[in-house]
């Protein structure tokens, strides 16, 4: 069937007006019934009706008469569009009666088990039958029976006799998630919800059919029987574990997270989540926690005091500053925390220790400059994109709930999307025009694509045939192009951007992404990167030659040197330069915030000989990580919902975190350590509680200026705000009013009141907004600009030709790779991707090999031993490797040194 | 007796031999009405039809040629010929397709001219296996005879027709789930407004539906002329229709009768057609349009075979068949059982449709079984009331489409006509037909 | 993959072709499945998938919602009985307890040897020859308990093997042609086609004010 007319259409924004119940209505037309007598505080039963999905009208609960060219009759409300002069009743006695049949009728093959489901005490069905129910089944027959709850996943389990069929789960997989696996199977009273034979419901979003489901029919593996809902205490905050900063409402029972579950912003996440993000939590639970400090003496792991701990990492840095210099000191990380842990850091780092060497990233992402110099789009924008183009990793296995928006905006929206990538992605499928190149050649594909014609010349058939560019494809994108987004200068056109590969140096697609963006002027872009707060450390100054509020250290050095002092005299290294550095004995001290480069950094050689070569590593982290394990010193850190303070999304969108729970034992905030730290280092950092360093980055981070003129209500404002913040605006900034919850669009979040987090003892912000002066902004009289353009090296590295015995290397990672968070969650660790090599049937077979057979892959770094996998979509030539898998992988095989990687495959 | 002298039509030449084949067929001036229609414009075409208000013959009784204007204008559009027949008691399709596929295919063919589509369809219920084979051989003999396909008898008219089997599920004889099934998706019926064929249909398309036995009277009135057509009939009834009868009469079977010319009594009880009551019983009540139709009794025995007429008596001439039981029937299983049917063939998507069914279903069955309670018979009307409210003719719905309110029909109708039996049951703990 | 044999393969992507989408075809294709197989085993499905490129379980839960596909093994002759209105009218209900007698099984059961498959059917549309049973999907009407103990002796012993082919209705007879019109030639006509009529259209409305 084609699309539902009945949806309204984005363009018509007319007025209509309407009678509900004798109350006069104003609705846009093309609003449906139901959500118009909501606005005027008429509720209608509902079960099969999610906002989020086209409406289907087939569980009948919101039955109300409605006036039509042959007088009134009982319709449903959610797929009824208003219309001029309608009238609807909904409590007349026919409509109760319908209401209340319904209700009746989804009872009588309910088990009623009530007492012992999960959904019990905030059961949309339980709810809606109290309320518009008729109070009593008169049904004596026998129910209906099915085998008690059957798991359709690893993650999901499924009791039928509890299911109304009110296809939300369904659908939600089919419409939204595109992972057809789950269907209605049978007919009539034996319509059943299934999966095929063997073939679970594997899919990145199935806990969000948990989330919609209205009655307990599917529960979630790692919720059952946790809790009851009345025991849980409940705030509203953003997940951490993608840069998307999906909106959250975190749930606990005692000091344990118990759930966490999807809110419905507008901007953002539309209420969806990924299971990493819903089920993740589990790792904050962990038994595993590193909860004191430890030092390493000797080999041998000892508890510490924190005074002792800090008194020790003080002393290094004074020791190193007197002797080498602060540019021995070195700090990576950060990109984990909150917007206030960077910012605390990157205080002490630049201002107190006095280096530069701080990088949040860890060579997995792109360059700092370059993301926080390309003109941003929000998410939203995508859907009225003219032409959607990628150049990144696989979107759904790095930020699974942005890839939900995109492929609406492809799907529902018909935004055209133009993919350049050297492999299959999950959006492949969906683009109107796919662009393949070999690694190494998106800039090739990046200038085939946006130069005008004049200046394409030497980009001949053969030169693109060269870059594995089929020509055909770049013709059909530049038409797909030239014909959405006429104007030429990008207007209308967004382009997200990546890392396709960790394999291949990140000033590759660092040149295509600008050539993208000077071609294209007016085009925007949509950073794919994955890691939590990354953008938020970022606009803290967390990176090379950076200051907080995206500003460079020479342009705003006067701006910040006033208020916290002398800084670096010029730009430091970046992550690969750090290590390099440590690598070759250079750095006497090096600080991980949060990060593990033996996990994370594409060139494990290089981390573990930056580890072993530096003489005292810090390691400030949740977890013993395989890096942190060889630190000297480890200083337990807070995790997400166990600390309060702000988060910066890949849009630049800052939103609150909330403190949940206490963090176990010793563990504190990292911006609390580095205060702490920066006492035992005779200075003062300036903060005592988390609202004191957000009313500092407020007011001294220039593109976080004026983020709030009442900072209290900024953190209570649902959706947040972008920045930077338009200095035009004379109002400041707007907030998005918090919306109350439906509880029915998202079952599981129950009570409305408490949303917006309460204050609570001991919360940093209980006290709301205090006023400090104090902030010393340097004698700079300007504020500084935050970045724009794009001043940067643009020497096109060059991509040495393959020899003929080697294969080219591409490697990125899966959603659940090895890092922590999942490794620490019993529920997802299974999921941990196996190491195998995907490559070309035709090339395997060249080597005299069959599919699952292994094979032996020598790069000049080390060998592993994998099983090789027939991958088609492959280019003949290239081999896949995904990273961050349940071994080694591929990371002891990268040279980060080289523009690209080439591997050769043997036949143990 | 009102049997009238008007020709078969859809049946005519049905018991010649091989009357299957294009050869037969070809023998009886088969494939004439179409060479005709091309020698037309399209709206020629449709206005003749128009002319003679065909009523739709798969149940809904809607005029073919209205159907045909409303046809929203778009480059894509599709013809579905309905050949589904599931409506219990009803028998007409499965012998027309088995036995005169060629005009079938011819009046498709005329309706795919009058109405300009792109593709046509005939959607067959999967369970006539033989009725496909035969139609699919006739449709290959036709593509032979270049009476389908390109330039059809050298017109300037190009269109190929696939003959699509069901599988199974009685709720595709729904147009809209129909059409689902057609995309190869469960059969779900489509909310209507604003799921009408005619205006979103097969692939969103706009889509004409239209019955087996609807299309099989086009090449006759395309020969004949409209005229010709209404002239037989009376009213919005015009022509011919088949009546399938069945149940307790001594000639159950398919009778192609002039319409309102003809009564009920003349259908049962002449000799040339039903022959009357079996074993020498009596009527007890009939069925008078498919078992979705709510009963009559012996006192409406001299309505005419009209559609309206049987309209505003309160049921329906729906698919035209007629199921007749003597006085030694249980009304209590005859419902039962109907009603037993709509459970298992409900799809399921409605609330009130798809656990309403199964409640009405477990109740009439333990009534008839003997373990009915007092309470038992307001439970159902009530139960009857919250699928289709006010239990009044013809019914309201609380569902998607008419499956639903179909079901109290029989149920209603046995009440209303045999309360004291249902009485019976409970009393005695037992059938008392057992 | 590789489930279908050749000739069906062939037949499967035949049938593809005759439909504007391809999953339209998901019912032709089950019965295909079933003709080989005897009943929609999940390699079928997921061929079908493959095909159709949807899911198995897409595949799999639309197939479920149709009666005639079996997704467990049926006997080598399901037959069928109906007992919806007229049938019973006729003694259908009695017919179909003869039947599960007489062959030992329940009904929706299948003898021990593979053989039978008795099912309680809904009207067949044949009420006017009723009690009505089904074998395989072919007609046996007005039946009595002998008649049809002399069908299921027959069934047994092989005699009506050509009568009564496996499962599936597609198997006998087949499509001898494909799509014989391309979409743009019939877009092309259809247009001219308008254009006439528009052209009609304004003639006539020219006469009808010429005579005004
Ligand atoms: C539950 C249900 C079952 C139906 N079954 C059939 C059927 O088997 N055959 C049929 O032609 N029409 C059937 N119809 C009617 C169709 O929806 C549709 O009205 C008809 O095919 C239109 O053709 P006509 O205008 O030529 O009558 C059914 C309708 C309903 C509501
Ligand atoms: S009324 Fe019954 S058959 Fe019709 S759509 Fe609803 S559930 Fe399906
Ligand atoms: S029919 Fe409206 S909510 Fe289900």
């Amino acid at each position: 069937m084609s699309d539902n007319p009945v949806a309204p259409s984005a363009s018509s924004v007319e007025l209509v007006s309407l009678v509900i119940d004798g109350i006069e209505v104003q609705a846009k037309r093309g609003e449906l019934v139901i959500e118009a007598a909501e606005r005027v505080g008429i509720y209608l039963p509902r079960f099969c009706y999610h906002p989020r999905m086209k409406p289907v009208g087939m569980c009948r609960a919101c039955l109300a008469e409605i006036s039509g060219p042959r007088g009134f009759s009982l319709q449903p409300t959610c797929f009824t569009p208003v219309a001029e002069g309608m009238e609807v009743r909904t409590k007349s006695e026919k409509a109760i009666k319908a209401q209340e049949g319904v209700l009746e009728f989804l009872l009588i093959n309910h088990p009623l088990d009530c007492p012992v489901c999960d959904k019990g005490g905030e059961c949309p069905l339980q709810d809606q039958d109290i309320a518009y129910g008729p109070g009593e089944s008169r049904f004596v027959e026998e129910k209906r029976h099915w085998a008690k709850p059957i798991a359709i996943s690893d993650l999901v389990y499924l009791d039928r006799e509890r299911c109304i069929q009110c296809g939300r789960c369904t659908r939600f997989a089919a419409e939204v998630a595109g992972d057809p696996f789950i269907d209605f199977f049978g007919r009539g009273d034996h319509t059943e919800v299934g999966i095929a034979e063997d073939r679970l419901f594997d899919s990145y979003f199935s806990g969000n059919t948990v989330q919609i489901c209205p009655v307990g029919a599917l529960t979630a593996k790692p919720y059952r029987f946790r809790a009851r809902p009345w025991d849980l205490e409940q705030a509203e905050s953003t997940c951490m574990a993608c840069s998307v900063g999906c909106r959250v409402a975190v749930q606990s029972s005692g000091n344990r997270l118990v759930r966490v579950a999807g809110i419905d912003s507008d901007p953002v996440n539309h209420s969806w989540l990924c299971d990493k993000g819903r089920f993740s939590f589990e790792a904050v639970n962990s038994e595993n926690r590193l909860v004191e400090p430890l030092i390493r003496r000797e080999g041998v792991e000892e508890v510490l005091s924190w005074s002792a701990a800090l008194r020790t990492v003080a002393d290094k840095i004074n020791e190193v500053r007197s002797s080498t210099g602060p540019d021995a000191i070195a700090l990576l990380g950060g990109a984990r925390g909150t917007n206030e842990d960077a910012y605390a850091w990157a205080k002490l780092a630049k201002s107190i220790i006095g280096t530069d060497a701080v990088d949040a990233q860890l060579a997995d992402g792109l360059d700092a400059d370059l993301l926080l110099s390309l003109p941003r789009a929000t998410i939203d924008e995508t859907t009225a994109a003219k032409v959607l183009v990628t150049i990144c990793p696989d979107i759904k296995e790095e930020l699974p709930v942005l890839y939900l928006r995109l492929r609406e905006a492809v799907v529902v929206d018909k935004v055209p999307l133009v993919e350049l990538s050297p492999y299959r992605t999950s959006l492949s499928s969906l683009a109107r025009v796919r662009v393949g190149y070999y690694p190494g050649f998106s800039l090739l594909a990046a200038k085939a694509i946006s130069l005008p014609e004049k200046s394409r010349e030497e980009l001949t058939e053969s030169v693109l045939a060269d870059g594995g560019i089929d020509v055909n494809s770049i013709e059909a994108a530049r038409a797909l192009v030239a014909q959405n987004a006429p104007d030429g200068d990008g207007e209308g056109v967004i382009v997200a951007v990546g890392r396709p590969s960790l394999a291949e140096d990140e000033a590759l697609v660092r040149s295509a992404v600008m050539e993208l963006a000077t071609a294209w002027p007016k085009a925007r872009f949509l950073p794919v990167v994955r890691r939590g707060n990354l953008f938020g450390a970022l606009d803290m100054g967390l990176a090379p030659g950076l200051l907080p509020g995206r500003v460079g250290l020479d342009g705003a050095r006067e701006w910040f040197e006033g208020s916290w002092g002398k800084l670096p005299e010029k730009k430091g290294p970046d992550a690969r330069g750090i290590l390099e550095r440590a690598a070759k004995g250079e750095l006497e001290l090096l600080i991980l915030l949060g990060c593990d480069p033996l996990t994370d950094f594409p060139d494990r050689r290089l981390a573990e000989q930056a580890l072993t070569n530096t003489p005292f590593v810090v390691a400030v982290d949740c977890f013993g990580t395989e890096s942190a394990r060889m630190a000297n010193l480890q200083l337990p850190a807070a995790m997400f919902s166990e600390k309060e303070g702000t988060t910066t999304n890949l849009e630049g969108r800052v939103t609150r975190v909330v403190e949940k729970i206490v963090p176990p034992r010793s563990a504190w905030p990292d911006w609390m350590i580095a205060a702490e730290l920066a006492g035992y280092l005779g200075r003062d950092l300036g903060f005592s509680s988390t609202l004191d360093v957000t009313e500092e980055i407020v007011s001294l981070a220039p593109a976080y200026r004026g983020l709030a003129s009442d900072l209290s209500s900024f953190l209570k404002s649902g959706d947040g705000v972008v920045v930077p913040i338009p200095t035009t605006s004379p109002d400041g900034p707007f907030i998005h009013p918090v919306e109350p919850i439906d509880p029915m669009a998202t079952p599981g979040i129950s009570q409305i009141e408490q949303q917006g987090s309460p204050p609570r003892v001991g919360s940093s912000f209980a006290g709301g907004y205090r006023p400090q002066g104090g902030i010393q902004r340097g004698s700079a009289r300007v504020i500084p600009k935050p970045m724009t353009g794009l001043e940067m090296d643009r020497s096109a590295l060059r991509v040495p030709p393959r020899d003929g015995y080697s294969f080219r290397l591409i490697s990125s990672r899966k959603l659940y790779s090895s890092a922590v968070m999942v490794r620490e969650s019993p529920s997802l660790q299974s999921f941990v991707p196996k190491t195998v090599l995907l490559v070309n049937r035709h090339d395997l077979e060249g080597l005299g090999l069959e599919s699952g057979s292994s094979v032996r892959v020598r790069s000049p770094k080390g060998t592993l031993t994998l099983p090789a996998v027939v991958d088609d979509s492959l280019a003949k030539g290239v081999v896949f490797i995904c990273f961050g898998t349940d071994t080694q992988g591929a990371s002891s095989l990268i040279d980060v040194s080289l523009p690209v990687n080439d591997v050769r495959l043997e036949v143990p | 007796m009102a049997i009238t002298e008007a020709p078969h039509i859809v049946t005519a030449d049905i018991d010649a031999p091989n009357s299957h084949t294009l050869e037969a067929y070809l023998a009886v001036g088969g494939y004439e009405g179409l060479k005709k229609a091309l020698s037309m414009t399209p709206e020629e075409v449709a206005n003749e039809v128009d002319k003679a208000s065909l009523l739709g013959r798969g149940g809904a009784g809607f005029p073919a040629g209205r159907k045909w204007s409303m046809l929203a204008p778009s480059e894509v559009r599709y013809l579905v010929v309905n050949g589904d027949e599931s409506e219990p008691a009803t028998f007409k399709d499965h012998m027309l397709i088995e036995r005169m596929p060629h005009r079938i295919i011819e009046g498709a063919l005329i309706a795919a001219y009058a109405t300009q589509v792109m593709a046509a369809f005939i959607y067959v219920r999967g369970e006539f296996a033989l009725g496909i084979e035969r139609l699919q051989q006739a449709l290959n003999e036709a593509y032979a005879y270049n009476a389908v396909g390109r330039n059809i008898f050298g017109s300037n008219f190009s269109v190929d027709l696939v003959v699509h089997p069901g599988a199974g599920a009685y709720i595709c004889g729904e147009e809209t789930a129909l059409l689902e099934s057609l995309e190869g998706k469960r059969g779900y019926p489509r909310i209507k407004p604003p799921y009408f064929p005619a205006a979103i249909g097969l692939y969103g398309a706009p889509t004409i539906v239209n019955n087996v036995e609807t299309v099989s009277n086009l090449p006759w009135i395309i020969s004949h002329g409209g005229a010709a057509f209404s002239a037989l009939g009376e009213g919005r009834s015009t022509g011919t229709r088949i009546f399938a009868l069945s149940g307790h009469v001594r000639r159950p079977g398919n009778y192609e009768l002039e319409m309102v010319k003809t009564t009920f009594r003349d259908l049962i009880y002449a000799p040339v057609l039903g022959g009357g009551i079996r074993s020498g019983r009596e009527l007890k009540a009939f069925i008078p349009g498919g078992v979705s139709a709510p009963w009559f009794g012996p006192d409406k025995l001299d309505l005419p075979l009209g559609q309206d007429e049987v309209g505003a008596n309160g049921s329906m001439l729906g698919s035209g068949s007629v199921v007749v039981m003597d006085d030694h029937t249980c009304p209590v299983r005859a419902a039962w059982r109907i009603t037993h049917f709509f459970w298992r063939e409900s799809c399921g998507q409605c609330t009130p449709c798809r656990e309403g069914s199964g409640w009405l279903e477990k109740t009439m069955r333990r009534i008839e079984e003997g373990a009915g309670r007092p309470a038992d018979i307001d439970l159902l009307l009530d139960v009857c009331d919250n699928i289709a409210p006010e239990l009044g003719w013809p019914p309201q719905q609380t569902t998607i489409c008419v499956l639903g309110p179909s079901i109290p029909s029989s149920i209603v109708s046995a009440i209303r006509m045999f309360e004291d039996e249902f009485a019976m049951h409970v009393k005695e703990g037992a059938c008392p037909y057992e | 993959m590789g489930h279908f044999n050749s000739e069906v393969l062939q037949r499967a992507k035949e049938l593809i072709a005759l439909y504007p989408h391809p999953r339209s075809a998901l019912i032709p294709l089950c019965h295909l499945a079933q003709e080989q197989d005897g009943w929609l085993t999940p390699e079928a499905i997921e061929e079908i998938a493959q095909l159709l490129d949807i899911s198995p379980a897409e595949v799999a839960g639309t197939a479920s919602f149709y009666d005639m596909f079996h997704r467990k093994p049926v006997g080598r002759y399901l037959i069928s009985v109906c007992t919806n209105i007229a049938c019973m009218l006729s003694g259908g209900r009695e017919l179909l307890q003869h039947v599960s007698q007489r062959l030992g099984v329940a009904v929706g059961g299948t003898t021990a040897d593979g053989m039978f498959t008795l099912e309680e059917a809904e009207c067949l549309a044949d009420c006017g020859s009723a009690p009505v049973v089904q074998v395989n999907h072919r007609f046996f009407s007005a039946m009595t308990p002998d008649s049809v103990d002399q069908l299921v002796e027959d069934l047994a012993a092989g005699k009506l093997s050509d009568v009564v082919p496996p499962h599936g209705v597609l198997n006998r007879v087949k499509r001898e042609v494909g799509l014989q019109v391309p979409v743009e030639e019939l877009v092309r006509q259809r247009r001219e086609a308008s254009q006439a009529r528009e052209e009609r259209a304004r003639l006539a409305q020219q006469g009808q004010e010429g005579r005004s």
